[in-house]
């Protein structure tokens, strides 16, 4: 009886263990998000969305950092987009079985997962370090390599979802190839697509570390995207590491902003996906 | 008359066929150069891993070659004197990152076998997506929230009791010894579990399903308990992919760099103590680059970038390696 009782007890342990750990989980969600609402929404006012942001001492906003971040995020996707829905679709399409899709598949997931901030010196290398000064365009470059692998990954998925029957009832009706992939293939993975898209813009619009040293900063108002530009997440990181009150309460105002804005990215994502697959 | 209709009628006939044909030549042009500009945007891919490689390597020659193999082992890091030594960043970084497996892998494992195992159906979906969003935060959010809230905790409430706690005990009360100062190395090691949390458990969540139920019912049919089925037939039956997703983990972990910045307090030196600021590669970047003067010093930091691109390329793609080697298996 005793062997039992004790893997009886084990076992109990063990779900213990389960239920606490998802808990544990849970929790922090719940905390961050918690304290982000709370110091977060005592600072949301009108004066963000339309003042610059301030010297330190007196009052303003995050307006030309909201509107950087916007004209970097715009150019980023709309550089990384094509170029990863593109080299999706030869590896869905054209070369699904060859050797360069398996080593590209292989490298664009590396890239995926490889530290923002290293790309954040490559990009410093190749444009910072050449042109002499910092960039608004550096900071869009740096962007776009971070979409790129994301939607390369989600364009492959979704094109080989797409059923074969499909795209032979299009060849039977004598559609040339390219044709048939852009009537037909991406047609039928359109919503998929656009989650890729979304979830690279929900990725970039919280990435700090690549536009540390590739945008800099801009304490003005500056639609130059030859100069520096300021951007939320930087400002969000200078302002909270710096000793002033009114700063840091700037900052956990950014950092909501953010936070909702991503949430809200890929939760919309989520329901196309979903939507998908139920239909 | 008649020729004459013959004629035009095959005339256009002629004229026809010329069209087919010179439609029917476009299109494959159009085929042939849609499919080449598709097989160059695979190229450029690949292009951006050699570019990054290259341009870190170029961007570290100064300094490679001036502190040759030395840079890995020194731990000098002297702006003034421009000596510089890698070996205080690497050491941050390694022991961050192994501090956040010790936690996660644990706690992303039980939670996996919570929502495979346990959880009542209904609640799977909305546990799997809260614990998803975890990831969806960006690493700025973690370091405001880890500087402001959880470091101070940390500091008044938790750091003081384990100091007490492993005050007596010979190597431990080395490893915790005070002050506690809330940031430091073990902060960012507990920022970099809850962060990496969400990788692991969802990997291992999505292989846990993967267990064809043939076997776990024959275990239960045993009379095997939850946890003797989940410790003795779906964890090793999952073995590789839970490692593949560990390390996907762990290269999250080696290279994040926000979160960590905030609260690992930027000390270039290796304390005994993890309760002592440290710094990491990727915060020793994110904190000086912008104010490195001089060639050999911005060249000593995109030497460490280096460093850290290499040790994560090695990690994820053990990563990548082991995931593939899975789905070729539940492919055959």
């Amino acid at each position: 009886m005793a062997i039992y009782d004790s893997r009886r007890r084990r076992n109990r342990v063990a779900k213990v263990m389960a239920v606490g750990a998802t808990v544990f989980g849970l929790a922090w969600l719940v905390l961050i998000l918690a304290v982000l609402l709370w110091e977060g929404f005592s600072g949301l006012s009108l004066a963000v969305f339309t003042q610059m942001t301030p010297p330190p001492g007196s009052a303003g906003g995050l307006l030309n950092p909201i509107v950087g971040s916007l004209i970097m995020t715009v150019i980023a996707v709309a550089i990384g987009t094509p170029l990863g829905i593109l080299a999706g679709t030869y590896m869905a399409e054209y070369g699904r079985y060859d050797k360069l899709t398996i080593v590209v598949r292989f490298i664009n997931d590396i890239l995926l997962s490889a530290p923002s901030i290293v790309i954040g010196l490559f990009i410093y290398e190749v444009m910072v370090a050449q042109m002499g000064h910092f960039s608004g365009w550096a900071g869009a470059m740096a962007l776009a390599v971070i979409v790129v692998p994301v939607v390369v990954r989600t364009t492959e998925d979704m094109l080989i979802l797409v059923p074969d029957t499909l795209r032979e009832a299009a060849a039977s009706i004598g559609l040339p190839r390219s044709l048939m992939i852009r009537r037909v293939a991406y047609r039928a993975a359109r919503a998929g697509m656009v989650t890729g898209v979304l979830l690279a813009v929900a990725r970039i619009s919280g990435e700090t570390a690549p536009l540390l040293f590739t945008a800099l900063n801009n304490q003005f108002w500056s639609l130059n995207l030859n100069a520096p530009v300021a951007s939320l997440p930087v400002v969000i990181f200078q302002f909270a590491l710096s000793p002033y009150s009114d700063w840091q309460k700037l900052a956990w105002t950014g950092a909501l902003i953010i936070t909702l804005a991503v949430l809200a990215l890929s939760i919309i994502a989520r329901t196309l996906a979903a939507q998908r697959k139920s239909s | 008359m008649v020729d004459v209709a013959l004629e035009s009628g095959s005339a256009i006939a002629v004229g026809a066929q010329a069209d087919r044909a010179k439609a029917l030549q476009r299109l494959r042009i159009g085929d042939i150069v849609f499919r080449n500009i598709t097989r160059a945007a695979a190229i450029i891919v690949l292009l951006i891993l050699g570019g990054i490689i290259l341009s870190l390597i170029q961007g570290a020659a100064p300094a490679l070659h001036k502190f040759g193999f030395g840079f890995l082992t020194s731990q000098a890091w002297n702006p003034v004197t421009e000596k510089f030594g890698a070996l205080a960043p690497i050491y941050g970084t390694l022991v961050t990152s192994l501090i956040a497996m010790l936690i996660a892998v644990p706690v992303g494992l039980f939670i996996a076998m919570f929502l495979t195992e346990l959880c009542p159906m209904w609640l799977r979906r909305p546990i799997g997506i809260a614990i998803e969003l975890l990831a969806g935060i960006p690493s700025i959010i973690y370091g405001i929230w880890g500087l402001f809230v959880f470091a101070p905790f940390l500091q008044q409430h938790v750091q003081p009791a384990i100091i007490a706690v492993f005050g007596d005990i010979p190597i431990l009360s080395d490893l915790f010894a005070g002050p506690p100062y809330g940031i430091g190395v073990f902060t960012a090691g507990l920022i970099l579990a809850i962060m990496v949390l969400p990788f692991i458990t969802s990997i291992s969540r999505d292989v846990f399903e993967a267990v064809p139920p043939v076997l776990k019912e024959a275990a239960y049919g045993l009379g095997c308990t939850t946890w003797e089925v989940s410790r003795h037939v779906v964890l090793p039956f999952t073995r590789v992919g839970v490692i593949g997703g560990v390390m996907l983990g762990l290269g999250r972990a080696l290279g994040e760099t926000m979160a960590v910045t905030f609260v690992i307090g930027n000390a270039h030196r290796i304390s005994p103590s993890l309760l002592a600021p440290g710094t990491t590669i990727s915060a020793t970047i994110a904190n000086e680059f912008t104010e490195a003067v001089g060639d050999l010093y911005t060249s000593s930091l995109i030497a460490l970038g280096l460093i850290l691109f290499v040790i994560t390329f090695i990690v994820l793609a053990a990563a990548r390696l082991m995931l593939m080697r899975l789905n070729a298996r539940v492919g055959r």
